[in-house]
C-alpha cells in the first residue's frame, strides 16, 4: 500500500516570528525555517505503518519554493523512501495545495494521504478536510489513534470534550494532531542515506493545476500588546469594577 | 572532505534539537550523579554523535572542520560532559589513525569508533610531562616482532569508558623524534587504570591514570606503521583539537550570556529589572562583543583549515589555530565570570547553571595545551616567519 505524506516548510517553532514593517506579512528572510511541527507527525505516523507492515512504499510532498527539497529531505531522513517538490514561488492557498495533493493521489495510486492537522504559519486547518472532499474519500481528522487493518482505518479522533472513534474504508485522508507520536530524531546515519533518496521535480501546471491565489492579505498585524492589570484594594472595589468598569457582571 | 550544506542543515538541526529536548534536561541530573546516563549514551550512539568527524567511507559523517566547529558550537551550549562522552572518538582519540594511520589500520578501528562500538582515548600526557609533550617517559623497547611499554599516563580522558588508546612511548633516544604513536586495545595484560580523578567541574566527565606494566604491543599497532612519527601526529591531531575546543568555548559563552540576558530580565532590584542598569548591560555587552569576535576567529580559522590538505600541518592555521583557542578559551573564562557577577548572589548557588559553567569552563584554558603553550606556539611561529 503506498502512502503520501504532506510536509510544509514553515518559520521554525522556536522563532519568535516578527510582523514586516510593510505589514504584507511576516519576516522569512535569514529566518530558520524547518518542517511544520504537526507534518512531522504525520511523516512518523506513515513511517511507523511502513514498519509494522501496512505500508510498502512512503512518498513525502511538498508544495512551493525550491528550498522545500530539504523539508523533504528531512521526512526521507526520517524514513520516507522518495520525494515529490512540486515548485512554485506562489504562496499557495489550502485549496490549490489540496488541488495538487489531489492529482498527486491520483497519479501515485496512493491509498492514504497523511498530513499535519495544520501548519503553524497560518494555521487554516483547511487542507486534509479539502483534499478528502475533492477526492471524494472518508476522512479522519485530528488524529490521536490510527489502526489499519482490512480495507479499513479506525482512527480516533480529538474533539472537544472527548475522543471519538471512527472508522473509514480505504482511500482515506488522516490528518495527524499533537499526541499521536511522538517523532523520532533523524539520525545522522539516516541523514547520510536519505542523500541517495529521489525527489522529483514537478511544476503546478504538470499536474492541471492553477495555484493562482483567491485570497487577498490586506494588512498582517502583530497582537496587542497586553497591558499590564491592576490591584484593588478589596472585593466590594473589584465587584464594583467587574461592574461598571469591564461591565462583565 | 564535507558534508553537502542541505544535508549538514538538517544534520545540525537534529542535533539542536537533541541538545534541547534531551540534553538540556538531563545536566542536573548529570552533574547529581557525575555520570552521563547510559539511555542517553545510548541515543547519542543511534543518532550517529560519534562519527561525526570520520570519512564516509570508514562508516561516519566526513564533516569538515567548518562544519565540525558548528556542531561543537551547539554541543558546547549544554554540559561539556556530554560532548566528552564522544568527543575522543571524534577528536583526539582517533584524529591520528585518520591521518597518519596505514588503510589497515584505518579499516580495522575507524568504523568501530564511528559507530561507537569501540570508544578512543587519547593517552600523551604523564606525571612528569605535561606541556613538554616531547619529554615524555613511558618506554616502548622492541622485543622481535612486538613492543613492551612501560610508564605512566595521566588524566586521560575517558579512560576508564575506552576500548583502546591512541597512546604516545619512546621508541627511539630522547626529545620528539624519538616518540612513536601506538594503538593499544584496553585489555591487553598489564594495563590497568589508576582511581578516577575527583575534578573541579565537568562532573559526568571520566578521567583517570592509564599505567602500563610490560604491556606487549604489536609493532603493526605504530600508527603508520613507521615509528618516530608519534610527536607529529600528535601534534596535528592537537591543531584540529584546538579547533573544536574554541568552538566549543564560543558555545558555552553563548549559553552563559543567555542565562545572564533571561536573569537579568527577571530579577528586580530597587524597583526595577536589573538589566535595565547600565552596569549590567555593559557587563552583558561585553561578553557579546567579545563571543562575536572570538567566534568570527573560529570562523575564520576552521575554513583556512579545509582549504589545506588533511594530511599536512601548516604553521600558519597552527598559528591561528593557538590564537583561536588562547583568545576563546580565555574569553569563556571571562563571560562565565561576569555571568556569575551578573547573578550576584545566585550565581554562586549550585541551583543556577552559571555556578556550574564557571567552573566547568577552567578546564579549556589548561587540556589541548594551556594558554601558555599556546603564547609560545604563536610567538614563536611569528619570529620564525617574520
Amino acid at each position: 500500500m503506498k502512502l503520501l505524506v504532506a510536509v510544509k516548510r514553515v518559520v521554525d517553532y522556536n522563532v519568535k516570528v516578527r510582523v514586516k514593517s510593510d505589514k504584507t506579512g511576516v519576516e522569512t528572510a535569514g529566518v530558520k525555517m524547518s518542517m511544520n511541527p504537526f507534518d512531522e507527525i504525520a511523516v512518523e505516523e506513515a513511517v511507523r505503518l511502513k514498519e509494522k507492515g501496512v505500508a510498502s512504499e512512503i512518498v513525502a510532498v511538498s508544495i512551493g519554493v525550491s528550498q522545500a527539497q530539504e523539508t523533504i529531505r528531512t521526512a526521507l531522513a526520517m524514513g520516507a523512501d522518495r520525494g515529490v517538490l512540486v515548485e512554485t514561488d506562489v504562496a499557495v492557498e489550502p485549496l490549490a495545495v489540496a488541488k495538487v495533493l489531489k492529482a498527486l493521489a491520483e497519479k501515485e495510486g496512493a491509498q492514504i494521504v497523511v498530513l499535519g492537522k495544520q501548519a503553524i504559519d497560518d494555521d487554516m486547518n483547511a487542507t486534509g478536510q479539502m483534499l478528502a472532499a475533492l477526492l471524494g474519500w472518508p476522512q479522519g481528522t485530528f488524529a490521536s489513534k490510527v489502526e489499519i487493518a482490512d480495507g479499513t482505518a479506525t482512527v480516533t479522533r480529538e474533539i472537544d470534550g472527548g475522543l471519538e472513534t471512527v472508522a473509514l474504508a480505504l482511500p482515506a485522508v488522516i490528518t495527524a494532531d499533537l499526541r499521536l507520536n511522538e517523532p523520532r530524531y533523524a539520525s545522522l546515519p539516516n541523514i547520510m542515506k536519505a542523500r541517495k533518496k529521489s525527489i522529483d521535480m514537478l511544476k503546478p501546471e504538470d499536474l492541471g493545476v492553477d495555484v493562482t491565489p483567491r485570497l487577498t492579505t490586506l494588512s498582517v498585524s502583530e497582537p496587542p500588546v497586553r497591558k499590564a492589570g491592576i490591584k484593588v484594594p478589596d472585593v466590594a472595589t473589584l465587584i464594583e469594577k467587574l461592574r461598571n468598569e469591564a461591565k462583565v457582571i | 572532505m564535507a558534508l553537502d550544506n542541505e544535508s549538514f542543515e538538517i544534520l545540525l538541526a537534529t542535533i539542536q534539537r537533541f541538545i534541547r529536548e534531551r540534553l538540556v534536561p538531563a545536566e542536573n541530573h548529570v552533574e547529581d550523579h557525575d555520570e552521563v546516563p547510559e539511555e542517553i549514551v545510548a541515543e547519542m550512539k543511534e543518532l550517529g554523535l560519534f562519527g561525526l568527524s570520520i570519512p564516509e567511507e570508514y562508516g561516519g559523517i566526513g564533516l569538515s572542520m567548518s562544519q565540525e566547529g558548528r556542531v561543537a558550537f551547539e554541543l558546547g551550549r549544554t554540559a561539556l560532559a556530554f560532548r566528552s562522552v564522544f568527543g575522543t572518538n571524534v577528536g583526539i582519540g582517533s584524529q591520528g589513525i585518520l591521518m597518519d594511520g596505514t588503510e589497515a589500520q584505518k579499516h580495522e578501528i575507524l568504523p568501530r569508533v564511528a559507530s561507537g562500538e569501540l570508544i578512543m582515548s587519547f593517552a600523551l600526557t604523564e606525571p612528569d610531562a605535561g606541556s613538554d609533550a616531547a619529554s615524555l617517559k613511558t618506554r616502548a623497547e622492541l622485543d622481535g616482532d612486538h613492543y613492551v611499554l612501560n610508564g605512566t599516563k595521566r588524566y586521560i580522558t575517558n579512560a576508564p569508558r575506552a576500548g583502546a588508546f591512541t597512546l604516545m612511548a619512546r621508541t627511539g633516544g630522547p626529545g620528539a623524534s624519538g616518540v612513536s604513536a601506538f594503538i593499544v586495545p584496553a585489555d591487553t595484560p598489564g594495563l590497568r587504570l589508576g582511581k578516577p580523578d575527583k575534578k573541579m567541574g565537568q562532573r559526568g566527565t571520566k578521567t583517570c591514570d592509564v599505567i602500563l606494566e610490560d604491556v606487549r604491543v604489536p609493532a603493526a599497532n605504530i600508527i603508520g606503521g613507521v615509528p618516530g612519527q608519534g610527536f607529529k601526529t600528535a601534534m596535528k591531531v592537537l591543531d584540529r583539537g584546538r579547533l573544536h575546543i574554541s568552538a566549543v568555548a564560543c558555545g558555552t559563552a553563548q549559553r552563559i550570556i543567555e542565562e545572564s540576558v533571561n536573569y537579568a530580565r527577571e530579577r528586580k532590584q530597587f524597583g526595577k529589572a536589573i538589566g535595565e542598569f547600565q552596569l549590567i548591560q555593559a557587563m552583558l555587552a561585553d561578553s557579546q562583543a567579545e563571543l562575536l569576535a572570538g567566534w568570527s576567529l573560529v570562523q575564520d580559522v576552521t575554513r583556512r583549515f579545509d582549504l589545506k590538505p588533511v594530511h599536512e600541518s601548516d604553521p600558519e592555521v597552527s598559528m591561528r589555530a593557538s590564537c583561536a583557542k588562547l583568545f576563546c578559551t580565555e574569553m569563556v573564562g571571562r563571560v562565565a565570570d561576569r555571568g556569575v557577577q551578573i547573578h550576584g548572589g545566585a550565581g554562586y548557588i549550585n541551583e543556577y547553571k552559571v555556578e556550574r559553567f564557571y567552573r566547568d569552563v577552567r578546564l579549556l584554558r589548561l587540556y589541548e595545551g594551556t594558554t601558555q603553550i599556546q603564547q609560545i606556539i604563536i610567538g614563536r611561529e611569528m619570529l620564525r616567519s617574520a
